[in-house]
């Protein structure tokens, strides 16, 4: 079981959370003109390491809030936990 | 090579089985091969079979970073299909039915390939109209198919939950006779023992640090027991395909995860087909052992950890009990996880590369071990030829890139989103 520690709730249990996948990604500036290799790079490819991942999860039986969440995808540790729209340095 | 046979097998006896020759060599890695296939598992011992039997490629070797077989191929629940929809997907899965049918004799090793069938059960009316179009797109394809309503369905598994007050009743279900399952592991040796015993070096132990890339060409790879120089590089690494990805600068449509089965106590024989759930996602079999092999859900994030979390497990198994509820009185006896080199449209990769002499088998998701016969054959075929066969024409890097998707189900790695 993951103990995931939202940012709005407090430490609780993975059931209550549904994952979002990679939170590096960034949609592509749509004031300019946008390549397939961008859109490539926004909707499919990913780099999808070991070890340290930064990630989105949602609060869905919570707070309902999106949270990032920076997680080993080797061990499954959870390192440290920012709301949505926080920078992560 | 030394040949099994019953009469070997008896021969041996006299001598306590004490002197069989070794199934594979432990040989030293070569300055220079024509092919170096990256990963030994059974895509990978399958391509070089494929490489020496139909291409006559000898000059091969198999790098693997811990022992062959260890991966995947010893991981899955051994079920063996080919009730796809799409053309690309079903035409490939038959072709590798034919080729499923002949191995044991092909590799003189037993691989008990056992067509029991597999019946997908429909829980709606809706579900059942869907199950009709697959059936009869399979059938266009040469795919044996039988649409069963409950009656019969309940004939062959009667200790599927029949109640009428059930959340999700079964209505009836999309059977393909001719699937089944096989002994996972036999099927990993059976091809190691012939592609060795036809000059393909077995390299284990021997992890992959790097690439040697000039001019747009692939030179060689660099390993943790020294370089080794190669004309042509097949990588064939399921759920570290990312990582060797990186060392080539490249990012693909590719996402580890995590999907974990189980085993129960060994009953008596209880289940003769392979049946799964129609409404969520459960399949479930019973080994030769009497063991009952379950699984279903990936654990739902990205993960390199080979070991699951019990949320899923549990999940997974509600279902099963929803299903079959005598399944809830069996005792576990083991789980286990594999990572899944889950594509973004569910469908694999079998393709060249922008890297001349570079080619890529990734993307298997979670139907990774009956595709192997199929991936080998068709994966030693783009290799040696330097082309993609009709058969793997689909399976194309840049579809991502132009849109021609294969969307069996149109889940890619988000899988539980249905």
């Amino acid at each position: 079981m993951l103990y995931i520690n939202c940012p709005h709730c407090g430490m609780r249990s993975q059931n209550e959370f549904s994952y979002g996948g990679d939170a590096s990604v960034k949609r592509p500036e749509l004031n300019k003109e946008v390549s397939d290799q961008e859109w490539d790079n926004f909707v499919y490819n990913r780099k999808s390491l070991r070890g340290k991942h930064l990630e989105l999860w949602q609060h869905i039986s919570g707070c309902r809030q999106w949270i990032k969440v920076e997680r080993d995808t080797g061990t499954h540790e959870i390192f440290r936990t920012f709301k949505a729209d926080e920078e992560v340095a | 090579m030394q040949k099994y046979s019953i009469f070997n097998l008896v021969k041996k006896a006299f001598s306590n089985h004490e002197n069989w020759d070794l199934a594979w060599k432990d040989p030293t890695p070569k300055e220079e091969y024509d092919v170096v296939i990256i990963g030994g598992g059974g895509h990978g011992l399958a391509t070089a079979y494929y490489l020496a039997k139909e291409h006559n490629i000898t000059n091969v070797a198999i790098i693997e970073k811990g022992w062959i077989g260890g991966g995947n191929v010893g991981r899955n629940t051994t079920i063996i299909r080919s009730n796809y929809m799409h053309d690309e997907n079903s035409l490939f899965s038959e072709f590798g039915m034919d080729l499923w049918r002949k191995m044991s004799q092909d590799l003189n090793y037993n691989v008990m390939f056992s067509p029991r069938g597999i019946i997908n059960l429909a829980h709606s009316d809706a579900q059942m109209n869907a199950y009709a179009r697959r059936g009869n797109s399979m059938r266009l394809n040469g795919i044996d198919a039988v649409l069963l309503n409950r009656e019969q369905v309940k004939e062959i598994i009667p200790m599927a939950d029949f109640s009428e007050n059930v959340r999700f009743p079964i209505f009836g279900g999309l059977m393909q006779p001719s699937a089944g399952t096989a002994r996972h592991d036999a099927v990993a040796w059976g091809y190691a023992r012939q592609a060795d015993s036809m000059g393909v070096d077995i390299i284990q132990n021997c992890e992959v640090i790097g690439f040697d890339v000039s001019a747009g060409k692939i030179k060689g790879i660099r390993t943790s027991r020294g370089n080794i120089k190669a004309k042509k590089v097949g990588i064939c690494v399921a759920g570290s395909t990312n990582i060797l990805a990186e060392k080539l600068n490249m990012t693909l449509p590719i996402e580890t995860h995590l999907l974990q089965a189980c085993v129960s106590e060994p009953v008596k024989p209880v289940l003769d087909n392979v049946v799964t759930f129609g409404a969520g996602h459960f399949y479930v079999s019973q080994s030769d052992k009497g063991e009952m092999v379950m699984g279903g859900d990936l654990d739902g994030y990205n993960s390199y950890a080979q070991r699951g979390n019990l949320p899923t497990l549990q999940h997974v198994l509600t279902e099963g009990i929803a299903m079959m509820p005598f399944l809830s009185k069996l005792k576990m006896l083991r789980t286990w996880g594999g990572i899944m080199d889950m594509s973004m449209d569910g469908s694999p990769i079998i393709d060249k590369t922008h890297i001349g002499g570079l080619y890529l088998n990734c993307g298997w998701c979670y139907g990774g071990f009956k595709a192997t016969p199929a991936s080998g054959w068709t994966f030693a075929h783009t290799i040696a030829q330097d082309r993609v066969h009709e058969l793997n024409a689909g399976y194309s890097l840049n579809r991502f890139n132009t849109g021609h998707l294969i969307d069996e189900k149109g889940l890619g790695t988000k899988t539980w989103i249905s």
